[in-house]
């Protein structure tokens, strides 16, 4: 995988798949967002945006996740194609 | 402190955790706060082999770090109350993130059964769990269960009261390795830890390290208020931690204990635990295709709107059937007690004071009840979060959560609604600074009681565009609960929006009892708690406005006008009763006036004077605090009218033919009735659900504030 593929969780398209590589995210946000199990090394879909493009729907372990874009940002992730 | 029959059922939101504790306890439970939180704390009986447990529900958590009430109440629980053994309810399908919270209850060192509940949802999605394997693995005990059906919770119950008694208390925390810098570290601090015994009468030393390594602040907190010197010496080493893992590594140590922690759970599903799961991606294809029409960018909102309103409707108008049977069914014990009583003070306390007060207050339960049951239905479809997706872009601009629109909707938002039901809808917010601030704006909106007071001079003096006139004020309230909301929370409630990481739970059939339980059990808690201080404000307000009733020489005067009346001849039966009418509604009106209420509406008339308001108004206003429904009726007697509503065309035409009402007074008095303080019922229910007195004060002087600011505003423009 080449670097242009390396993004944030914002950015994905509906339906795009990617591999969370970091988090940058402290205090109280980092937190939850470990809690619910984004943590680097899993794999994440995009499932949907809400009617205003924010917050955005994720797939992951199984589950269904909504974050807002602002918490999106903190999260880098490796995109793995379309 | 360590109870050995106490079983404690912990568990993720969305595990199936509460219909588990339903299923094990089935009515057998008792619901209540802890002290001076919100978070409810549920406990029941079970009956298994001729024994009875105590179980104790603990708050849904994902984690037990200090992110939430919910997770510092869990954590407190299986801490301090030392449950004899804890029953993990997880959602098999979502085994991974599941475990991150029973690593951490192992870590804190309790005794876990693991009820892998959803076995076969998770079977059906394709998931298969070797149990046994995690069993061998992790050595705790695994059951699977189908908590909807009932199935192995005997099984995962019999194995905790197992637990219970061969672990007798003792505490074995799980050792896991979080790489060798916090390792080294964890090395260093428990020796320190030990040494003064830094709470760990409660909590195992590595634990305790570990936690300042996290820095999280409550433990640290009590820590330092327990042993400062220590807890700074402490305090420096997570800081020297912290700034090396920085600099090495660019992570910092709650990062790094989480994402080992992760690791430990990943390797052992890798280990022949989780088979058939790699395209985990790929599931819940129900839910998706639902979602695909309910979250959908045109009809989504479409559909949403269609919820709310069927909502409010269910409430608000199917409600006001019951709501009228429970108002006859008082109204009949009034008047029965009242001829059993005869004439005189008693009566008028236990007819006017205590009746009317306590049917003001059990006059809600239906509505309360439907709202409740209906929010449940929600919640447990998996809709609600679904909402809280939708909305949440807009309402996060006046410092708001998605969720809120449930509150502002069911308080009036659509106009005719209830603050009551409207400011306990609240409970589904998860996050603290945007459910204060949605708790305290809902009294805004205009709620049913607040309609007649509209309706009675849009009549009047805006005859020709009533439903305009009436539409303007909705939105009013509206914009009001926003721009306070907005203004709240860069003042008072201020602070960066909580997290909102959610998850969005697959669509799922309620369960009925699930549904039942949670309406019975709130409903009940609003009777307890709103039922006994309504009583004793009813009275005080019941007496405010008959004491100290009539001087003697005025009474004496009425009794003349009375005796001259059947001493004149010449009148119809019809005429004298008409007459004798006239002559009790004077009466009434005096005694009002001369009520402790009436003198107070004249000693404040120059205060309200600005506002256009005179001691008619001041004093149905005042009535009104008690309950808004009683502004209209107020206004009645203060102007001789006998009992009258909105509809009754003497009090609208005596407001006409009085010079003193104009366009402008009756512009302001709306003003005010849609702003000032909440009702006595609603304002019991903020200080329930905020469990803080300050709320309860700052409602009723802010909004009073507000109210008087606006109207004087309104009637020195208009007049």
């Amino acid at each position: 995988m080449n670097t242009e593929n390396n993004t944030t969780l914002r950015d994905l398209k509906k339906g795009q798949k990617a591999v969370i590589s970091g988090i940058t995210a402290d205090g109280e946000m980092g937190r939850r967002i470990r809690d619910m199990g984004l943590v680097p090394g899993i794999k994440v879909q995009c499932v949907g945006r809400a009617p205003l493009n924010d917050p955005v729907a994720l797939r992951l372990m199984g589950f269904t996740l909504t974050l807002r874009n602002r918490e999106a940002d903190h999260i880098n992730v490796q995109a793995m194609g379309a | 402190m360590y109870a050995t029959n106490v079983i404690a059922i912990a568990g993720n939101p969305n595990s199936g955790k509460t219909t588990a504790f339903n299923r094990y306890t089935g009515a057998r439970q008792h619901v209540g706060n802890y002290p001076g939180i919100t978070v409810e704390k549920k406990e029941g009986f079970a009956h298994l082999d001729g024994i009875e447990v105590t179980l104790v529900d603990l708050p849904g958590t994902y984690s037990l770090t200090a992110y939430s009430m919910e997770e510092v109440v869990a954590r407190r629980v299986l801490a301090e109350e030392r449950p004899g053994a804890v029953i993990d309810v997880i959602n098999t399908g979502v085994l991974e993130r599941n475990l991150y919270l029973s690593v951490q209850m192992l870590e804190l060192g309790m005794p876990l059964v693991l009820a892998l509940n959803m076995m076969d949802e998770a079977k059906a999605a394709g998931v298969n769990v070797n149990y046994k394997r995690l069993e061998e693995l992790t050595g705790l005990k695994c059951v699977p269960t189908v908590a909807r059906k009932g199935d192995g919770l005997d099984d995962a119950l019999r194995a905790a009261v197992e637990l219970a008694k061969s672990t007798a208390g003792r505490i074995e925390p799980l050792v896991i390795s979080y790489g060798s810098d916090i390792d080294q570290a964890l090395n260093e601090m428990v020796p320190i830890v030990n040494s003064v015994n830094l709470l760990t009468d409660r909590y195992p030393a590595r634990w305790i390290a570990m936690k300042f390594l996290e820095h999280d602040k409550e433990i640290i907190g009590r820590a330092e208020r327990h042993d400062s010197a220590t807890s700074k010496k402490l305090s420096d080493i997570a800081d020297r931690v912290t700034a090396h893992l920085k600099a090495t590594l660019n992570i910092n140590p709650e990062a790094m204990i989480a994402d080992y922690r992760y690791g430990w759970i990943s390797s052992i599903l890798k280990n022949g635990v989780l088979e058939g799961a790699d395209d985990i991606l790929e599931r819940t294809a129900f839910s998706d295709k639902l979602d695909k029409v309910l979250t959908h960018r045109v009809l989504g909102p479409i559909i949403l709107l269609c919820v709310l309103y069927g909502m409010y409707f269910l409430t608000i108008e199917v409600g006001d059937y019951p709501l009228g049977w429970v108002g006859s069914f008082f109204e009949w014990l009034s008047d029965t007690v009242g001829s059993a009583l005869g004439d005189g003070a008693l009566n008028s306390l236990i007819t006017d004071g205590i009746i009317a007060g306590v049917g003001g207050v059990l006059g809600f339960v239906p509505l309360i009840m439907i709202m409740f049951l209906l929010i449940a239905i929600l919640e447990d479809s998996g809709y609600m979060a679904r909402v809280a997706y939708i909305m949440d872009r807009v309402f996060r601009l006046f410092g708001l959560h998605g969720a809120s629109i449930m509150p502002f909707i069911i308080g009036g938002g659509i106009a005719g609604g209830c603050a009551v039901p409207g400011v306990m809808a609240s409970r589904t917010l998860r996050s603290p600074k945007e459910r204060l601030a949605t708790i305290l704006t809902v009294p805004f909106m205009t709620c049913g009681a607040k309609i007649p007071v509209f309706l009675l001079f849009v009549g009047i003096f805006f005859e020709s565009n009533k439903p305009l006139i009436m539409f303007m004020i909705t939105l009013g309230g509206w914009a009001a609960a926003l721009i306070v909301a907005r203004a709240l929370r860069s003042t008072l409630i201020r602070g960066e929006p909580t997290p909102f990481v959610m998850e969005l739970p697959p669509y799922r059939w309620p369960t009925f009892s699930g549904v039942v339980i949670h309406t019975w059990e709130r409903t009940w808690q609003y009777i307890k708690k709103a039922g006994t201080v309504i009583l004793g404000i009813s009275i005080l307000i019941w007496a405010a406005m008959t004491y100290p009733g009539l001087p003697d020489d005025l009474h004496h005067q009425f009794e003349e006008q009375r005796e001259a009346l059947a001493a004149q001849s010449g009148l119809s039966e019809e005429e004298m009763e008409e007459q004798s009418a006239v002559i009790d509604n004077d009466e009434e009106a005096a005694s009002l006036e001369n009520s402790f209420a009436g003198k107070l509406g004249r000693s404040i008339e120059w205060i309200t004077a600005p506002a256009g308001f005179d001691w008619r108004t001041n004093i149905a206003l005042i009535g009104g605090i008690a309950a808004k429904e009683v502004v209209i009726s107020t206004l009645g007697t203060a102007y001789s009218l006998g009992s009258v509503d909105e509809e009754s065309t003497t009090l609208s035409d005596q407001i006409k033919k009085d010079p003193h009402w104009t366009m402008a007074n009756a512009v302001s008095l709306m003003v005010f009735t849609l702003l000032y303080s909440p009702c006595f019922v609603t304002l019991m229910v903020i200080k329930q659900e905020t469990a803080r007195w300050r709320w309860l004060f700052f409602s009723l002087f802010f909004d009073l504030a507000l109210a008087y600011f606006m109207s004087v505003l309104a009637f020195q423009m208009l007049s």
